[in-house]
């Protein structure tokens, strides 16, 4: 056994993250630990490298006890982890990034190695090239070839793929194989079934803290079954029953704006519209214009020409936020925390954010109906906190989503503008999420919805674009797209009206078409 | 070894005690001071502690000092609380006292009582001016509020001064720079007869009232509050971040005016240069001493107040030098802000607890 976790458990104020955890993994061997969000995945992970003690419990490296007191020793030991968020300096070149984290002397040597470990693995990083022009696949390959630079013989990947196009999850899951034909051991860290079916030799399943179940051939199992380990029931499948559109509700013509900081994206040419009763979904990977054209929606950004956001026929483009929810458009951004909520206020006094139901006509809050709303909102939506009286910032990410996403849906609104709807939240909660959305448009509503998991678009969506380099593909009904085709899309690889423009998917590409310009 | 934790949820306990503790460790290096100077520490601490609060005469002296630290410290904790950084509250206080001067000046023998309230009023708007052109200033081109406010201090300084040696100069002054002595009907009439307290302490104490409902019991106080503690969030709640400047720091402004007027037609009762002693400045401690909540500044300010009084008596009575007061309001500060850490984190003692995960 390569490692071996013997009755792990941590305990955190009000929580058992994990209790009594047992965990064998085998040299070569692709391990899944699956779990919903809050399972107690991250903890164990993090008592594998090395970030938190366990409070009791005994880690086996290669059949010998241990104790990684600091991810340093971890390394030492031979553990390597790559987490879901980069930690890349974007000035910098990839040998630079790669270079900081190693012993190593000679920057010449770490390009080398870079580029034969490359090649072995199927991982073609530019060793030259500085980090902000890579897209988020590439820098995901600089990430996972920094930590195989230090030759490991575990390494630990936190939900990898959120951030891919299909086919980079194909080309992750090569390397991971090749990976582990070498003898390196991996630990997938994962909510996806489909991916850890297709990929991992077995799997761990996480509930609440404990092992509800150790799958030997993940392969062979159906995403029923072990979802059911997962949260203990099968999710209720959601019936999406064709209906005719209405009216208009949002019409984005022609906006084009200029991003507002070094790394962002600039929006051109993007037209398209939403009409009542529908679900237009929006595909692509992070980072090309998403956030930029989610503030000029919502109002956060007024810097639009007048004209090209309209809102039940009326010009918005310049409205204030709080005008725009007026009209009936409410919005969830990504950012859960210090976004969506001020994090130090309660639930219930982060409900006035954007309800103004508690709000007397002199302007006089009133206290017991904002605590009401709060608690209605966390019983509906099956939020874990202490109450409406908690605190934003002492809810687990997913409790905060579930929290957001249900003040937005409650509040009945006209268009509803989601991005991300069921990030980090269980398999439970995001049925219930996306049967709550369906709902809503079956009652007529208009919804936007953002997402980088294309299966939710592909259940949810009635049409879909998609967006790359700061441009919305052409519109396509859900019945006419498949993975590939979108997948293709994502990349900026659409159809074109115009034929002069040749798209290629990296920010080098973004750069040249902000310098050739959109339409005035 | 001592390591910090975060702790889940403020600590409800330590939100009470900590300024009980920051209390305890000023006393506490106080007492340490007075031995160092060789000075009897009890005598000392009485002249901070005891001295200020002994009688009514002394309870009117204190509430002199405190009121326009109060009322200034209101207006901060409102600005502060929505991260707009009003330095200059000292200038905002001058510019009120000018105001309120230039309306007493007009009365003659035959006005009535009533003139106080035009002074009042002209002395907050005067206040606000002041520091409506800081707002301006920011709001057109950006300006920081911190500067801005801060170099009118000096202005409004330059403008008093202007006034009490040319137009406001008393003829029968001895060309002393000073206004006449304010008629008796334009002075803040007295609480009670033979106590030098005034009505201020009223106006400070309905203020306390007023301010607190504002900013936990309304709209707009929510929305200002939000801007301070998430930009972004009031961002995309669609809450204005102009209309929270102007707000704050007209508001801020208006309560300096305000103590500016009650200062110099209350207890001083002509205009010199000698009227701002730097309450503006002190009131900038007070408001996060109190936590940039009123209740909390009340306190403050009169805890502050026994500190101006304590350093003038133990200046007359011990010998000691006058900036013993700034000590003791650094001391309370530093500690203050040492001890809140413990509201949201705790201590906890690595090696005792901690990892238990060992080899056998």
């Amino acid at each position: 056994m390569r490692l071996e976790l013997q009755d792990i458990t941590k305990l955190y104020p009000g929580a058992r993250a994990n209790d009594g955890v047992c965990l064998k993994v085998a040299a070569g061997e692709i391990h899944a630990v699956l779990g919903e969000n809050g399972a107690g995945k991250s903890t164990l992970m993090k008592v594998i490298y090395g970030v938190t003690q366990p409070d009791s419990g005994r880690v086996l490296w290669e059949g010998k006890p241990v104790r990684v007191s600091s991810p340093d020793q971890a390394r030492k030991l031979g553990i390597s982890m790559v987490f879901q968020h980069f930690s890349l300096f974007e000035t910098l070149t990839v040998t630079e990034n790669v270079w900081l984290g190693l012993p190593e002397k000679s920057k010449a040597k770490v390009a080398q190695r870079l580029r034969e470990q490359g090649a072995r693995y199927g991982l073609e990083v530019e060793p030259e090239r500085p980090v902000h022009t890579l897209s988020v696949g590439e820098r995901q390959r600089v990430e996972i070839a920094r930590a195989l630079l230090t030759n490991p013989k575990l390494l630990i990947l936190d939900e990898p793929t959120s951030v891919l196009t299909p086919q980079a999850v194909e080309q992750l899951f090569a390397t991971l194989r090749r990976l582990a034909a070498g003898g390196c051991s991996i630990l997938y860290i994962s909510h996806k079934l489909d991916e850890i079916r297709a990929l991992c030799d077995r799997c761990t399943v996480l509930r609440a803290g404990k092992v509800t179940g150790v799958v030997s051939s993940p392969s062979s199992e159906t995403n029923a079954s072990l979802s059911r380990l997962m949260i203990g029931a099968e999710p209720p499948a959601l019936t999406h029953q064709p209906r005719e559109p209405g009216a208009t509700v949002l019409e984005v013509s022609g906006l084009e704006l200029e991003k507002q900081d070094e790394f962002g994206t600039s929006l051109h040419g993007v037209s398209f519209s939403i009409a009542a009763g529908e679900v237009l979904g929006v595909a692509g990977v992070s980072g090309n214009g998403q956030n930029e054209l989610l503030a000029a929606l919502s109002g956060e950004d007024q810097r639009a020409a007048p004209g090209s956001v309209k809102l039940f026929g009326r010009d918005v483009a310049r409205s204030s936020a709080a005008r725009r929810r007026k009209l009936g458009l409410h919005f969830v951004p990504e950012e859960r925390l210090g976004r969506a909520t001020v994090p130090v206020h309660s639930l219930s006094e982060n409900a006035l954010l954007t309800r103004r139901d508690s709000v007397s006509p002199g302007q006089v809050l009133r206290k017991s109906p904002m605590r009401e709303l709060a608690q209605r909102l966390i019983e509906r939506f099956g939020v874990k906190a202490r109450g409406p009286e908690a605190k934003a910032r002492s809810l687990s990410g997913g409790n905060l989503q579930k929290y957001v996403v249900g003040r937005e849906i409650d509040a009945a609104p006209k268009l509803l503008i989601v991005a991300q709807p069921t990030w980090g939240v269980d398999v439970g909660a995001a049925a219930q999420i996306r049967a709550e959305l369906l709902r809503l448009r079956d009652a007529g509503s208009a919804l936007l919805i953002l997402s980088e998991e294309l299966d939710e678009l592909f259940e949810l969506s009635d049409a879909l674009v998609v967006i790359a380099g700061g441009r919305i593909s052409p519109r396509i009904a859900r019945a006419d797209a498949t993975r590939s085709l979108i997948g293709e899309w994502m990349s900026g690889l659409w159809p074109e009206p115009e034929p002069a423009r040749s798209l290629r998917p990296s920010n080098y590409a973004k750069e040249q078409l902000a310098g050739a310009g959109g339409t005035p | 070894m001592l390591e910090l934790e975060a702790r889940p949820e403020p600590s409800r306990a330590w939100a009470v005690l900590s300024p009980l503790l920051a209390l305890g460790l000023t006393v506490g290096v106080g007492v340490l001071l007075f031995v160092a100077l060789g000075k009897d520490p009890l005598r000392g601490l009485e002249m901070f502690f005891y001295e200020p609060v002994k009688n009514a005469r002394a309870l009117a002296e204190l509430s002199i000092k405190a009121g326009p630290l109060l009322l200034i410290g209101l207006g901060l904790s409102v600005c502060f609380r929505s991260n707009v950084w009003n330095i200059g509250a000292e200038g905002q206080f001058i510019l009120g006292t000018i105001g309120a001067t230039g309306v007493a000046l007009q009365a003659g023998p035959s006005t009535s009582g009533w003139i106080i309230v035009p002074v009042l009023l002209a002395g907050t708007g005067a206040g606000m001016l002041w520091a409506g052109l800081t707002a301006l200033l920011r709001d057109r081109f950006n300006a920081s509020e911190i500067l801005v406010s801060l170099m009118l201090v000096y202005v409004a300084e330059q403008l008093l001064s202007f006034l009490v040696h040319g137009p406001w100069k008393d003829p029968d002054g001895y060309n002393f720079p000073q206004t006449i002595t304010f008629l008796a009907q334009t002075r803040v009439p007295r609480l009670l007869e033979g106590s030098r307290a005034n009505w201020s302490v009223v106006i400070a104490l309905f203020s306390v009232a007023a301010f607190w409902l504002f900013m936990y019991r309304t709209h707009a106080g929510y929305k200002l509050e939000v801007g301070g503690l998430a930009p972004r969030a009031a961002r995309y709640a669609g809450f204005s971040s102009r209309a929270a400047l102007w707000t704050t720091l007209l508001l801020s402004g208006g309560m300096a005016g305000l103590a500016g007027a009650l200062e110099v037609a209350g207890p001083v009762g002509q205009l010199t240069t000698h009227v701002p002693l730097g309450y503006g400045f002190a009131a900038i401690i007070v408001a996060f001493v109190g936590r940039l909540d009123p209740i909390g500044v009340t306190f403050s300010s009169v805890l502050m107040s026994m500190f101006y009084i304590g350093g003038e008596l133990s200046q007359s009575r011990l010998g000691l030098p006058k900036s013993i007061t700034g000590v003791f309001q650094g001391l309370l500060l530093f500690s203050l802000l040492s001890c809140d850490t413990l509201i949201n984190n705790r201590v906890r003692f690595r090696g005792l607890r901690g990892a238990r995960v060992e080899a056998p």
